[in-house]
């Protein structure tokens, strides 16, 4: 058997070679003579450069067909434009029927106007509206074009300058909305690329601002140096890039989430020692910081060119609307022409800008309400020192006393209700007017919700003593039922 | 539509590159310069707030004509103003004030229907609130910024507008910027006409929907762009959007022209889309009563789910609003960051709308406001009509107040800016980056306070000025007169054939 298939084998290996050695193996091609195992590799690498240039296989791609893109079109449900109305949504702030000075008309009472952050008194004041009235009657109201398009009137400059020779800078520009000035900046200076780091604790306009430039943004704690130097130091080091890449530090100057105040002097030494750019945003501590007003830099005795970029909204202390930024001539000129909310916008209301000249001639001239109003907050923060529920959680020197919850309930929704019924009922039975935090569902603020009460200098000290009684009252009611 | 002929275009991309060129030198002797000396140690280690090219065009091209924007004035804008002198030492690198003004017509400001100075009805008023109620409230809306005034112009501007609710802003760009991210978030698409305006550019970046772009004014162009969507779905995921917003503007301001409202309302009705409106431009400027683009083109304005607006045009003061259904406007009172932590718009600029709304509606007692919105009309046809006579090349439908006129050659614009001034009449003109790079206009915005001399004075210069500067890029009509036009007649045959001329010559060439 087994020879049988050896024979078999040999007998086809042999017929194999016979037609190998056939006339066609005999040929020489160039000298070379052609075996037969030549043909079968050039057949073999024929096969492989075949298969080579063929497509590999995909599944063909069936393009959706008219039809089915209006199936798909008809099936489609969109949400409603707005989620269910819930009672919350409902509330109506309360309507004042007079200015909205220390003392203001709700409802036909006279309340205490604790809610404005009126913080020199300024509203009601006659020098302020005789300019205004003399403004209204040259110009009229709006100023019916943007900058660029004789939209800039004289008081537009003169209030640039005024605000430059204030704050002893060489150039500032104005801007026709408070909240717009920050979220108009930031993005000017910050593109994609850049590396910002940001206190988690600014305010909406700012992290707008932020989320607008595309830039790299870092948060750090809020108001704490050393997590600030960690932070800096995680993303300086060792990196060579740094260098070239544009390096922002964002803070304000006085938080109006929580009431504490920035220590610049520390900002500044970590800001010389990794190279960054600061940001301050100053719209709450204008006008009242420092002994002449002149913001933080003034409070802390840091040179003012050591700033970058100021930003403020004088929509505060110098009770108007608008902002302004100031800095280096380089730093304003560049907005002229890059900053949104400046060049696309129409510009101030002219008569703004001269109530704003005239608000900071007043301050420069009669410093004393600053004393005023820093010996109104002191008292302030005397009487609210025991309150049954709630502990300030404000700086000293704010304006803003932010009060707490002692215990809190947990979740930020539980909080406000509490504290909301803590100001209605203070209005209604008091006739004392202050307001809880107002966290929007698109604010990124962690920080606790809590009673702001804005002190202003026109406050008398029995205003001051009236609110304090009224809250030691109605907190002691509310929380007692809740705690 | 805007049709660019071939040697035009040339020309202006010769005239761009060679500005590039000439830039671009001076900067590189710049760098050459600037080697040889060192930074300052305070700035050593800083990156620059601009670096390389990022401010090229400011620098090199910007700065020549400089003194055609930012002209500042010392009178209220309105027909006539005084403009301030200013002169320079530096070749326009910076320009200083003087005290001399001259008195110009005004053919810039957006003042439609002539509230921008003071007016015998509202400044009264407005005097009064500013007593009462202070320049400011220094506080936000929801806390203590909501006045008697604000609500009575809430409710004003939702019965003017023909909506259920409205909201007020203090400013007409945080409007836009501050109620798209409240409307929309990740999930959702915005598609927004290609030319919209910056401010709604900034909302729709502001939330974190995505963002698709038609073709201006082509409601076909919307109807695929909405069959690809909503058949795609989201980006690499293909889940099914949460909500479609198409926004697009009544009056765009850089062309001039109405949108297509009809067609695209029932375009995003039939697939489900919600729709946007800006009116900033055409609230109380169009429209029978002045109520805007819905009142002139026939929509009924519950098809359209929310309206914007700002005041600054027509009403002469300040600030935005939004007039949707009640719900909407509540849940946005509750949402909107600018409601809830901007300063609230200021009482007598409130006020100021508020008389100027009921002038609109002669609820004041008396027909100035229909004789302002008769005027404006008239105004705008005559004058676009006599500068299309004459051969300008005018954008723009008729009905709009807002007239661009095509300059295209870089060099026209300060020539053409320059030599109005110079005769009295301040126009604005526009250019890279608010406008194409090749499409440089000067824009006319007429007002309901031009009187007819005035509008004839300002087309004596224009067409004056258009002669020199060589913009009159179609022929012109001959005028009606007989004797005239026969005389025009023949300098037409002459002048526009060019063809007839070389035909003189052609035994010169042909071999034949």
């Amino acid at each position: 058997m087994a020879t049988a298939v050896m024979n078999m084998t040999t007998a086809a290996l042999d017929w194999v070679s016979i037609a190998f050695d056939a006339p066609l193996a005999r040929a020489v091609v160039f000298g070379v003579h052609i075996d037969g195992h030549l043909v079968v590799e050039v057949l073999l690498i024929a096969v492989i450069l075949f298969q080579l240039t063929r497509k590999s296989y995909k599944p063909p791609k069936k393009p959706l067909t008219d039809k089915e893109i209006d199936d798909l079109c008809e099936e489609w449900i969109p949400e409603p434009l707005h989620p269910p109305i819930t009672e919350e949504m409902k509330a109506e702030p309360p309507t004042l029927e007079s200015a909205a000075g220390p003392h203001t008309v709700i409802d036909g009472k006279e309340v205490v106007n604790f809610a404005s952050a009126n913080y020199l008194g300024l509203i009601g004041d006659d020098k302020i509206i005789d300019s205004c009235v003399a403004s209204l009657e040259k110009y009229g109201v709006g100023s019916c074009g943007p900058r660029g398009f004789y939209g800039t009137i004289d008081v537009h400059l003169d209030c640039e300058r005024r605000i430059a020779e204030f704050m002893g800078t060489p150039d500032s520009i104005l801007y026709s909305y408070g909240i717009s000035t920050i979220f108009s900046v930031i993005p000017a200076f910050c593109k994609k690329g850049d590396i910002i780091v940001a206190d988690e604790g600014v305010h909406w306009g700012v992290q707008n601002g932020l989320y607008l430039s595309r830039s790299t943004v870092v948060y750090f704690k809020h108001n704490d140096m050393a997590s600030l130097e960690s932070t800096l130091e995680k993303l300086t080091h060792g990196n060579k890039q740094a260098e070239k890449i544009r390096r922002y530090i964002v803070v304000e100057a006085l938080y109006q989430n929580s009431g504490q105040i920035t220590p610049l002097n520390e900002i500044v030494r970590l800001k010389e020692k990794y190279r960054f750019r600061v940001i301050l945003e100053e719209s709450h501590s204008f006008g009242v910081l420092g002994n002449t007003g002149r913001g933080l830099a003034e409070h802390y005795g840091v040179p003012i060119e050591k700033i970058d970029i100021i930003t403020a909204s004088m929509g505060n202390a110098l009770a108007t609307d608008g902002g302004f930024c100031t800095g280096s001539a380089r730093v304003v000129d560049h907005q002229r022409l890059s900053s949104s909310g400046y060049v696309f916008s129409a510009s101030l209301p002219p008569y703004l800008a001269s109530a704003a000249i005239a608000a900071v001639d007043h301050l420069e001239d009669n410093p004393s309400f600053l004393t005023t109003l820093r010996s109104n907050i002191s008292l302030l923060r005397e009487g609210l020192s025991n309150l049954p529920g709630l502990t300030i959680a404000s700086d000293p020197l704010s304006p803003i006393v932010f009060l707490k919850l002692k215990k809190p309930t947990g979740s930020s929704k539980n909080d406000l209700e509490l504290l909301n019924k803590i100001t209605e009922r203070a209005l209604k039975e008091d006739s004392v007017f202050i307001v809880s935090t107002k966290r929007s569902v698109l604010d990124k603020c962690r920080l606790p919700v809590g009673i702001r009460v804005f002190v202003s200098a026109g406050h008398t000290a029995s205003d001051i003593k009236k609110v304090s009684d009224s809250l030691q009252r109605v907190a002691a009611l509310v929380l007692a039922e809740h705690i | 539509m805007v049709r660019l002929p071939y040697l035009i275009a040339l020309s202006t991309l010769f005239s761009y590159g060679l500005l590039f060129a000439f830039g671009q030198m001076r900067d590189f002797f710049r760098k050459l310069i600037d080697l040889s000396k060192s930074t300052s140690e305070d700035l050593k280690g800083y990156a620059p707030i601009c670096l390389g090219l990022e401010d090229f065009y400011t620098r090199r091209l910007y700065l020549r004509i400089q003194d055609c924007f930012s002209r500042p004035i010392a009178s209220a804008p309105d027909a006539w103003f005084d403009v301030v002198e200013r002169y320079s030492n530096d070749n326009n690198k910076t320009l200083h004030r003087t005290s001399n003004t001259t008195k110009c017509l005004n053919l810039g400001s957006y003042n439609y229907l002539g509230f921008a100075a003071a007016d015998e009805y509202c400044t009264p008023r407005v005097i009064e609130s500013l007593k009462k109620y202070s320049p400011s409230t220094c506080s936000a809306r929801v806390d203590g910024g909501t006045t008697n005034l604000h609500t009575e112009l809430e409710e004003l501007v939702a019965r003017f507008v023909g909506k259920p609710g409205a909201i007020l802003f203090g400013m007409g760009y945080v409007t836009n910027s501050a109620i798209i991210p409240a409307l929309l978030g990740k999930g959702g698409l915005i598609i927004s006409d290609s030319l919209n305006h910056n401010s709604i550019v900034n909302g729709a970046r502001g939330s974190s929907a995505s963002v698709r772009v038609f073709q201006h004014n082509c409601p076909s162009h919307l109807e695929e762009v909405l069959r690809e969507q909503i058949a795609e779905g989201q980006p690499r995921t293909h889940r099914p959007w949460k909500k479609i917003i198409v926004i697009v503007e009544g009056i765009y301001s850089m062309e001039g022209e109405l949108c297509k409202l009809p067609e695209i309302i029932a375009v995003c009705k039939k697939y489900k889309a919600y729709t946007y409106l800006d009116e900033a431009h055409s609230i109380g400027a169009v429209g029978k009563s002045g109520r805007g683009v819905c009142e002139l083109l026939g929509v009924d304005t519950d098809d359209v789910d929310i309206m914007m607006g700002t005041f600054t045009k027509s009403f002469g003061s300040c600030g935005g609003y939004i007039a949707a259904s009640k719900d909407i406007i509540q849940y946005l009172k509750h949402t909107c960051a600018a409601h809830l932590y901007a300063t609230s718009m200021s009482p007598p600029a409130v006020q100021q709308v508020i008389s100027a709304i009921k002038v609109i509606l002669g609820e004041d007692g008396s027909s100035r406001g229909a004789q302002k919105l008769a005027r404006i009309r008239e105004n705008s046809n005559f004058f676009r009509s006599e500068l299309q006579k004459m051969g300008f090349e005018v954008l723009g439908d008729n009905d709009s107040p807002v007239m661009p006129i095509m300059l295209y050659n870089p060099a026209k614009i300060p020539a053409f800016s320059r030599e109005c001034l110079r005769q009295d009449v301040a126009v604005v003109t526009v250019a890279f980056p608010a406008t194409p790079l090749l499409l440089a206009r000067a824009r006319i915005c007429i007002s309901a306070s031009h009187s007819r001399e005035d509008l004839m004075k300002g087309l004596e210069v224009i067409s004056k000025v258009g002669d020199l500067v060589g913009i009159k890029y179609f022929p012109a009509e001959p005028p009606k007169c007989v004797e005239e036009s026969e005389k025009a007649l023949s300098l037409k045959r002459k002048a526009v054939d060019p063809l007839e001329t070389l035909g003189q010559y052609n035994h010169v060439f042909c071999p034949l």
